[in-house]
């Protein structure tokens, strides 16, 4: 069973090959199958290897195979090569299955007109169906992409994975290309992600020529060999992967194309925020963790920039008023508790973060969707209210997901998730206690931002009315995801809460567990939880107090001075766009654009010497046969005294 | 001391015949200034090989013979066409060809 591995990278990207060759020429019928068909496929053959490979676990770590030699030449040999353990099983696990629920859901979603209005107006349905085998061919690419980075032996193949991740986030976000607004979010996701991606080629490139190894395995037993804790090499080489995880998990300061990238259609946001790009980032930190435990200072920034992050997010996404920004911001704030926890060495709770955060964020996103396709495309939650009765199933799954993401106590995941983590900021000896502080707020600040959508939206009276629940293809992904969203949660129950470490156990075998500082006994982590939880709820009921449609506190708030310069710091996103667009994008456009750009100017000059040369020359041709025979004799002249010297 | 005079000679020539050539405009006149410096160059070559004992010089000589002829075949039928086209032989007046 374990050698059909190599399917399930294979498989998406199948379905992308017969999509973009003969898609325009199937049947709808038939891009559904292809294109879903394939990704449940994988995920079917993700099940079967999962089992093979749990059942030989704890003797066999890990499962390796290789197809091919892609490049061998002196002294480095990359093959095509999977690699499986508990880690990359898990990624798989979610890649798979979630985007197999995405891809479900898109096809009803996806089907009859576009979200945007960019759709194929009546009769010309040939564009409209082009576009349908399109989005499942992109989509197909993308998870393909995302498992060959996360089933990559070597660094090379990881990078190709990682760069055909963000080739897909360009071609998906910027799908309705006649929207140019929509273009310049995909180029802007394109090229902000780059500039963390040439750090990370940058890394590869240092860490090759020092220990002339790219297999993830190797490099990083080699690096333990070679390099002192704390040596200069190990420090440059992990901050130039952070850039890269900073720039591809959308953390700070290369944070400003998530929001953007909301312009691509509602099941891509839940692909990219859920199963595949800004997860890579958590992934490959979490898989070099050896690398990065060599270099603490670091690992205690990307706690920092964890941190930073998840409360910055926090803060925007309580006053944006499109929905999927708010969900936007929300996933940087939830991947910077995954950064966090990564920073303060607990790998696997940034993991398991990762795990419940996957089923509640693409429950979130594909509810929204829902109420979006519902509405007619309508974004703005002040222009919602009172779906509570309107979209029962909607409302109660997207009421579960809200739950989830602000840790609504003991029965949801993302309790159990972010409770993990706060106790590691509180106990492990890499952290402060200040994070857990911000930590602890931020805790706050999601069950407030959370609740504010589900307020904001369900509640109140109805100001657009729903056009009526989604189908079958959708109901199906959401309450699959709902149920997820609650119970994954309890493969990990806390020392003071049933103790079933079953999470961390299955993890243990690739990412070693930091010991706890002493004397943090089961009582201290009990009083550490009564304040999460206390935190948590708080959030929800000054939610409830703020947001609840007959309490205008929240706009009484907003009206204040300072209530309206912080809206408007914080809607767009605390001015980093504004920052960059005046550091780097101006002065560069005001460069290109001015009529003596430099380096034209360099050309121009070439072609001005050139035509200078070529008037005198052509003044020497005069048509006077005694100048030509003088020229001729004064240069034999010249020749002869040349060589009788 | 005979090849020595011979060389004299032949520069001599040479020289009357390129300021010849420069200074004449009658295109005639230039062509015939270009035979004496061809006959100054064979004269070179003659010397040489009389005074080597080498046959080289003497093949030389006929070549060059065989280039004059040649020469002066095409050079008066291009003679004829100018002045046929133009009325005149003065050579500055030939200036078409100019850049």
């Amino acid at each position: 069973m374990l050698r059909l591995l190599w399917l399930i990278p294979a498989l998406p990207l199948a379905g992308f090959l017969v999509l973009a060759l003969f898609g325009e020429r199937f049947s709808r019928r038939q891009v559904t199958w292809v294109g879903c068909g394939s990704v449940g496929t994988a995920a079917l053959i993700t099940a079967l290897v999962g089992a093979a490979f749990l059942r030989g676990f704890p003797d066999l770590p890990s499962y390796h195979q290789t197809l091919w030699n892609w490049i061998d030449t002196s002294g480095m040999t990359v093959g095509v090569s999977w690699y499986l353990d508990a880690l990359s099983l898990l990624m798989v696990a979610v890649v798979t299955g979630i985007g197999f629920l995405i891809h479900l859901y898109s096809v009803e979603y996806m089907s009859g007109t576009g979200e945007a209005g960019v759709s194929a107006p009546a009769g010309r349905e040939g564009e409209d169906h082009q576009g349908y085998s399109r989005f499942f061919a992109y989509m197909n690419l993308f998870v393909a992409a995302m498992l060959t980075l996360v089933l990559a032996d070597n660094l090379l193949l990881l990078y190709l994975g990682w760069e055909g991740v963000g080739l897909c986030s360009y071609l998906l976000i910027g799908f309705w290309y006649r929207e140019p607004e929509y273009g310049a979010a995909a180029q802007k996701a394109f090229i902000v992600t780059r500039i963390g991606d040439t750090a990370f080629a940058v890394g590869l490139f240092i860490l090759f020529t020092q220990l002339k190894s790219l297999s993830i395995q190797q490099v990083q037993t080699l690096a333990a060999d070679a390099w002192p804790v704390g040596s200069n090499v190990a420090i440059i080489v992990t901050v130039l992967f952070l850039a890269g995880a900073v720039g591809k998990s959308a953390q700070l300061p290369l944070q400003v194309w998530l929001p953007d990238a909301m312009a691509g259609p509602t099941p891509v946001s839940a692909l990219i925020h859920a199963a595949t790009m800004v997860t890579a980032g958590v992934y490959l930190i979490a898989r070099m963790h050896q690398l990065f435990a060599l270099a603490p200072p670091v690992l205690e920034a990307v706690a920092v920039i964890g941190l930073l992050t998840l409360l910055l997010a926090a803060c925007s996404a309580l006053v944006q008023r499109d929905i999927k920004r708010v969900l936007a911001y929300s996933t940087m704030s939830q991947i910077g508790y995954m950064f966090l926890a990564l920073g303060v060495g607990s790998w696997s709770a940034a993991l398991f973060h990762f795990l419940t955060h996957s089923c509640f964020k693409a429950l979130l996103f594909l509810a929204a969707g829902s109420v979006i396709h519902s509405l007619g495309h309508e974004q703005d939650i002040f222009r919602m209210g009172g779906l509570r009765r309107r979209l029962p199933l909607t409302f109660w799954t997207f009421l579960l997901g809200a739950a989830a993401m602000s840790g609504v106590p003991f029965i949801t995941s993302g309790f159990y998730s972010k409770d993990w983590i706060l106790w590691a900021a509180w106990s492990s000896p890499l952290s402060h206690r200040w994070i857990w502080f911000g930590a602890l707020l931020g805790t706050l600040l999601t069950g407030l931002y959370s609740f504010r959508l589900i307020f904001r939206v369900f509640f109140g009276e109805v100001r657009t009315s729903p056009s009526g629940e989604p189908g079958l293809a959708m109901r199906v992904p959401l309450v699959v995801l709902a149920f997820f969203a609650i119970t994954v949660g309890f493969l990990e129950l806390p020392r003071t809460l049933g103790d079933l470490p079953l999470f961390s156990r299955y993890l243990s075998h690739v990412l070693p567990a930091i010991e706890t500082a002493p004397g943090m006994d089961e009582s201290i982590e009990a009083r550490e939880q009564i304040a999460v939880t206390f935190s948590a709820l708080l959030g929800i009921g000054l939610a409830a107090v703020l947001f609840l449609p007959r309490a205008n506190f929240a706009d009484r708030l907003a009206g204040t001075s300072l209530g309206r310069m912080l809206v408007i710091l914080w809607q767009g996103g605390w001015g980093f766009d504004r920052m960059y667009d005046g550091l780097i994008v101006q002065p560069w456009l005001h460069l290109t654009r001015e009529s003596g750009e430099i380096i034209d100017r360099g050309y121009e000059s070439l072609a001005v010497a050139a035509e200078y040369f070529h008037v005198s020359l052509s003044r020497t041709q005069t048509g006077h046969v005694r100048w030509y025979a003088a020229t001729v004799a004064v240069g034999a002249l010249v020749l002869l005294g040349l060589f009788a010297m | 001391m005979l090849t020595t005079h011979a060389l004299v000679l032949a520069i001599m020539l040479f020289c009357l015949g390129l300021v010849g050539l420069l200074s004449r405009r009658n295109i005639l006149y230039m062509l015939l200034s270009l035979e004496i410096m061809l006959n100054a160059a064979s004269l070179a070559f003659i010397a040489g090989g009389a005074r080597w004992g080498q046959a080289d010089g003497e093949v030389m000589f006929l070549f060059i013979l065989t280039l004059a002829a040649a020469e002066v075949s095409v050079a008066l039928g291009i003679v004829l066409q100018l002045s046929y086209r133009f009325q005149t032989l003065d050579a500055d007046a030939f200036s078409e060809m100019k850049g």
